[in-house]
């Protein structure tokens, strides 16, 4: 619910000296949210590896290597196999001589384009789905209900790969893929709220001062659904991120020779035994990532809503 | 219940045509020239020609839409573009792998879920509970080709340079021919997909365990005496199991998703292999099946889960 204690705040008789300050929910929430150790920590991280997928060239510089940069000589064993972590190469080289760091640096830009990208969109379309489908109800309530079914009982990873056979893969059709499959279930939650609120008596009140349709919508019902659209959010970029990366694992997603996590993780399969470092970083990073999110949406939840249920209690 | 079975039965049926006709639109309608695929990039016009007219892709689109769906109706699924097999026959090569991987990971992901989600939820905030809430959490936030990888790594590699040659890293063994090895080449792969998904399990047992611990009918449970371990396991988890069994329901339709990833991470010849390799051999036939198969899979256990809904709970059937 979004039902935010907004009105906890009584006003009492007024004794100008001690005025009790009143806060809004957005303050409330942050007061909460910045009381919160793990949440500050998991942002410290999402900040640091945003600032690291920027300053990427910034790596480039520091190392004077490219991210697809081959060194056959310093890169490869004479075997031909990867070099471990060393001064030169940080987290070692892979299969083809390029170092790890870079690729893994590089990496972060795709995943996080491709997770706030392709989840901003999809909480885009499931907000507009869902408040149009809420609101009028009716025939085109039933539509977009049953659209929304539809699209959820899609195979949506098999789908993507079919999708992708089609088009030829690539960053954004990923994006297009997985924005695609993750509209419905934020379109159904912010329906089932604009079904409850339309009912209420501010709309109505709205309505009766001649309000139109869309300004019902967006003026009077969307910011009350405002705080859950963000947790979804929150929610849904680690998802998009491990179904980008899924994407490249299997071959169907971005492009090589531009690393992203998910391919270097596919090459790494072939190398696991001779090279652990071609798991292990680009594992961590995907890792380190999904969970920062995550946890992250769990204290936005929390912060909103601290009687609503956790994803994870700590 | 009979109309409750119908009414669902309509509405997959209805769910079920509208995929067909999205993944035909896909394939027969989007720009994509499929004859010029088949035929080559260096193939004269002619031979384009030809090709399209042996598949009939020459004829009106509603044609070959009312041809696609006749022929689905009677379970034919055309032939693979690759090696003329019929795309049915090649299906059914790979569900036992698919099914084995699946109903074992199912199994695994029930029990470790549920019975973590019980232990955590005995004791709030104790010791126990913040590790299993912890580690649900991580393996929630892991991508299974990562858990894939990180478990050859160890369980593999690791376990057979130090000389216990447990588990191997790939292929499959039938049930019928050697129990054992079959056995041996699935622990990996249902362990990847069956720790991430149990991680849902956890917290949702947890959830429902804490909430049903509070209530009255328990209260009475403990103070007519009765032993908490009778209390947690007859009166407790039978109805905590509720959102367990819609969430079975929804993870065994998207199954295949998870398969296609597992079974690439551990070279199992199942139908994700079967997906992943015709995409990259263009081979649209094999493709189409798959995806049918997936869909009506989906709807099928979205149905049974509704059904099993409405026999544990009355009220439903009534909407």
């Amino acid at each position: 619910m979004s039902a935010l204690p907004a009105d906890l705040v009584e006003t009492p008789p007024l004794d100008p000296e001690r005025a009790i300050e009143g806060r809004s929910p957005w303050q409330l929430a942050w007061a909460r949210l910045r009381r919160d150790r793990v949440a500050i920590a998991c942002l410290i991280v999402i900040v640091l590896i945003t600032v690291i997928a920027l300053a990427a060239p910034l790596f480039v510089y520091l190392t004077g290597h490219g991210p697809n940069e081959e060194f056959q000589t310093t890169g490869l064993t004479p075997d031909g196999l990867p070099r471990p972590p060393s001064s030169t190469f940080l987290f070692g080289t892979d299969s083809l001589g390029r170092d790890v760091l870079v690729r893994v640096v590089y990496g972060a830009r795709i995943s996080l384009l491709s997770g706030v990208l392709a989840s901003t969109a999809a909480v885009i379309i499931g907000v507009l789905v869902g408040l149009v489908g809420g609101y009028f109800g009716g025939f085109v309530d039933t539509l977009l209900a049953r659209l929304m079914d539809v699209v959820l009982s899609f195979p949506f990873l098999l789908f993507a790969i079919a999708l992708v056979s089609i088009v030829g893969p690539g960053l954004w059709i990923s994006i297009v893929v997985i924005a695609f499959f993750s509209w419905a279930s934020v379109g159904r939650v912010v329906r089932g709220q604009t079904l409850t609120l339309r009912e209420r008596e501010y709309v109505e009140a709205a309505r009766s001062l001649g309000a139109s349709d869309v300004r019902i919508m967006f003026v009077d019902i969307l910011p009350n659904l405002i705080a859950q659209v963000i947790v979804y959010l929150t929610l849904l970029i680690p998802a998009a991120v491990v179904f980008e990366a899924t994407l490249s694992f299997l071959g169907l997603g971005v492009v090589p020779p531009t690393a992203t996590w998910g391919n270097m993780l596919a090459d790494s399969l072939a190398y696991y035994r001779v090279a652990w470092w071609y798991v292990l970083f680009p594992g961590a990073a995907l890792l380190i990532t999904t969970l920062a999110f995550n946890l992250l949406g769990d204290s936005v939840r929390d912060a909103f809503d601290p009687r609503g249920d956790r994803l994870f209690r700590r | 219940m009979v109309s409750f079975l119908l009414r669902r039965i309509v509405l997959g049926v209805g769910v079920l045509w509208a995929i067909t006709t999205v993944v035909f639109v896909m394939f027969f309608v989007a720009p994509t020239h499929v004859a010029q695929l088949i035929a080559g990039r260096q193939a004269t016009p002619q031979t384009v020609a030809l090709v399209s007219q042996r598949l009939g892709l020459d004829r009106p689109i509603l044609t070959q839409y009312l041809d696609y769906l006749w022929r689905l109706l009677h379970g034919d699924l055309g032939y693979s573009y690759y090696n003329s097999t019929p795309v049915t026959t090649l299906l059914w090569q790979r569900v036992p792998v698919t099914a084995s991987l699946a109903l074992g990971a199912a199994v695994l992901w029930l029990v470790i879920g549920i019975s973590s989600g019980v232990l955590a939820s005995i004791r709030p905030r104790s010791l126990a509970d913040r590790v299993v809430t912890a580690s649900a959490l991580f393996f929630y936030s892991m991508p299974i080709f990562l858990l894939g990888l990180i478990l050859l790594y160890f369980l593999f590699y690791k376990l057979t340079l130090a000389g216990f040659d447990l588990f191997p890293g790939s292929g499959y063994v039938p049930l019928s021919e050697d129990p054992v090895a079959w056995l041996q080449h699935l622990v990996l792969p249902w362990l990847s997909l069956a720790l991430v998904t149990a991680a849902t399990y956890t917290r949702l047992t947890r959830g429902a365990m804490l909430d049903v611990l509070g209530e009255d009918y328990i209260r009475t449970a403990r103070s007519k005496g009765m032993r908490e371990r009778r209390v947690t396991s007859r009166h407790a988890l039978r109805s905590a199991l509720t959102p367990a069994v819609t969430q079975l329901g929804i993870d065994l339709g998207t199954v295949l998703g998870g398969a296609i990833i597992t079974e690439n991470v551990f070279g199992l010849p199942g139908l994700g292999q079967l997906a992943v390799q015709s995409v990259v051999q263009q081979d649209q036939p094999v493709i189409i099946g798959t995806v049918i198969l997936a869909a009506a899979f989906i709807v099928i256990s979205s149905i049974v889960v509704d059904l099993v809904y409405a026999v544990l709970d009355p009220r439903v059937r009534a909407h």
